[in-house]
């Protein structure tokens, strides 16, 4: 049985707009449902990477295509659009509203895209996500409020709550005790198997790799340093 | 709509200090023009009805807005006084009736208004306990300066002395209250109303003191000449009229001359009061009649004016407090460009973001508009009662 493809980018070239740092990757794909870890330094490009697949970030060449999508010819409207109906992101520092209370973050991606319905489900399953990875006391409160560790899994649960097929986080488990990094990646793990999800993530925590069936390091994918 | 609705009420209830202060702000902005409006013009209603109520009013020449103030109001200095002769000279006339005002002396914070009775019949005052006055001595209270002085039919009412340290000056007259009149709404609520005579006798014009005739006086009589008896200082005069003590009282010189501040002329009909204003035009009489509605029309144009000046004080205002408003929001824009940016990230659309800040400008303003709208309605409803109040306290 072939492997389907979940993400691919091909003959990518990235350079930054400062600093004369750019990625080029020739090729890198992830299968439906695989789980990866993206390793490397800090400042060496991983979140650049998650952006990419994301097209939060737009290459200077070649193409991204994830879900069957190629996501770097799209306009905004409709990278947008597929952001929302594919993808759940956790962001490296979490980007809750702080305004909202934890419920409020975790509905948000309802809120602020007409073609999702917010209904009893929806709500639901946002209890039913803040119960597994413990922060079903918390979701009155203002997520300014919260702890990291807590920010963190409510941003978890921002990112799962509308069932994406590619999860991309960025080191969800970085603010985390060993307890509660095994359980977010449990959740991660466990949401990503119960929907044939792809997983992505970034991380520093060399302990957590081998719970993942393939890792990166965005070294290889280096081109020149030091002039653009 | 409901969504975008949702985050901006939530965002404004979070920074809830913020969002007050910008809904007051804006509902000041609003609020004051109008609530400016409907003071001034409650005002002015309030002021000019009893001055239309009064048709003519005589008076020492001078300020006729002194004068009308001091007369209808019982506000401004005490004006210059014209001598009892002008009142029955119009009374000779028969172009109107006049009625005696004399209001220059106070129970504390009330003025003491020395006039006759005609003077209830006209301005409508109804009893709500008591009677009128008969005699000198007695006095009649508004329903405000009653409550105020905490007193009653049958209790006593002293006029103020006028300085404290004018041991010639006039001295307090104890005055019984046998009636007080229901609440009228307007100045006469605060005003401790008295027969001119007594008005008179609180000025010295007119006094008792013991009969220097009778046995046991000797020692109070400084000469005798024939029926003419001279006091000394020894004398016991009354400040307090009294039935046993009434026939005492006698007034000294010409009545012609004792002083009046002002006269209330009701002329029998227009034409009277045209040709009762004519007789005043001479430039031999030292009098002036003024209507009352004029001189408070000319006042108010003055308001009128100032109140132009202030509205489009407001206006700039207004206009700096929306321009400093603005940048508050747009310095909260660079605050919250990372909120922004998240939920672009996640899948939002730049319209629905700025639908999402049009919203919670929308917000404010309406919550402005309408704290500003029952501000208003406040002013309209209450405002009334707060200008009576005023003018009558």
């Amino acid at each position: 049985m072939p492997v389907e493809t979940m993400v691919q980018l091909s003959e990518i070239e990235f350079r930054y707009p400062v600093g004369g740092f750019a990625l080029r990757i020739p090729l890198l794909e992830v299968a439906r449902g695989e789980s990866v870890a993206v390793i490397g330094p800090s400042g060496s490009g991983k979140t650049t990477l998650l952006q990419l697949i994301a097209g939060i970030s737009l290459p200077a060449s070649g193409t991204v295509t994830t879900n069957g999508t190629a996501v770097n010819l799209l306009d905004d409207a409709a990278r947008r659009e597929f952001r929302i109906q594919n993808l759940g992101l956790v962001f490296q520092e979490f980007e809750l509203l702080e305004y909202l209370s934890v419920l409020d973050n975790v509905l948000l991606p309802y809120r602020i895209h007409p073609r999702l319905t917010l209904d009893s489900g929806v709500r639901a399953r946002a209890l039913a996500l803040a119960e597994c990875v413990g922060v079903s006391s918390k979701l009155d409160r203002k997520a300014r409020k919260l702890s990291q560790g807590e920010k963190q899994r409510a941003a978890v649960c921002r990112a799962l709550i509308a069932e994406p097929r590619l999860l991309l986080a960025d080191e969800p488990t970085g603010n985390l005790d060993p307890d509660n990094k095994q359980r977010v990646l449990d959740i991660l793990f466990e949401q990503a198997s119960d929907s044939h999800s792809t997983l992505i993530v970034v991380t520093h925590d060399r302990d957590l790799l081998d719970r993942f069936e393939r890792v990166i390091d965005v070294k290889e994918f280096h081109a020149d340093r030091g002039k653009s | 709509m409901t969504d975008i609705l949702f985050l901006a009420w939530r965002y404004l209830a979070h920074y809830r200090v913020k969002t007050a202060i910008l809904v007051t702000s804006i509902a000041l902005i609003v609020f004051l023009p109008v609530g400016l409006n409907v003071l001034v013009g409650q005002s002015a209603e309030q002021l000019t009805a009893r001055a239309e109520a009064t048709p003519l009013l005589v008076g020492a020449k001078g300020s006729p807005l002194e004068l009308v103030l001091s007369s209808l109001y019982f506000e401004s200095d005490v004006p210059d006084d014209i001598p009892w002769a002008e009142l029955e000279a119009i009374a000779d006339s028969g172009l109107a009736q006049p009625i005696p005002l004399d209001a220059r002396f106070r129970a504390r914070a009330h003025p003491i208004v020395g006039t006759s009775l005609e003077y209830f019949d006209f301005r409508g005052l109804r009893l709500a306990e008591g009677r009128r006055m008969a005699v000198v001595g007695e006095c009649m209270l508004g329903a405000r300066a009653a409550a105020d002085l905490a007193v009653g039919v049958g209790d006593a009412v002293l006029s103020s002395p006028e300085s404290l340290f004018d041991l010639a000056g006039v001295y307090p007259l104890r005055m019984r209250v046998v009636g007080v009149f229901a609440a009228s709404h307007t100045p006469d609520d605060r005003v401790v109303f008295v027969d001119v005579k007594t008005s008179w006798i609180i000025q010295g014009l007119g006094h008792g003191h013991q009969d220097l005739a009778a046995a046991g006086a000797a020692a109070a009589v400084l000469k005798q000449e024939g029926n003419l008896i001279t006091a000394n200082a020894s004398v016991v005069q009354y400040n307090e009229i009294t039935p046993e003590n009434i026939d005492s009282f006698h007034f000294h010189g010409d009545l012609g001359e004792y002083p009046l501040t002002g006269v209330i002329a009701v002329p029998r009909d227009e034409k009277s009061g045209v040709l009762l204003m004519g007789r005043f035009e001479r430039p031999e009489v030292a009098a002036q009649i003024v209507r009352p509605a004029t001189v408070m029309t000319e006042l108010l144009d003055t308001v009128f004016t100032v109140r132009a000046y202030v509205v489009a004080a407001i206006g700039f205002a207004g206009v700096g407090t929306l321009a400093t408003a603005a940048l508050v929001f747009l310095l909260s824009l660079r605050l919250r460009e990372r909120e922004i940016e998240t939920i672009v990230k996640i899948g939002g659309s730049p319209m629905r973001v700025a639908a999402i800040l049009v919203s919670e400008i929308v917000v404010v303003l309406v919550l402005g508009a309408a704290f500003a709208g029952v501000l208003a309605v406040l002013a309209s409803r209450y405002g009334s009662e707060a200008i009576r109040l005023w003018i009558t306290s």
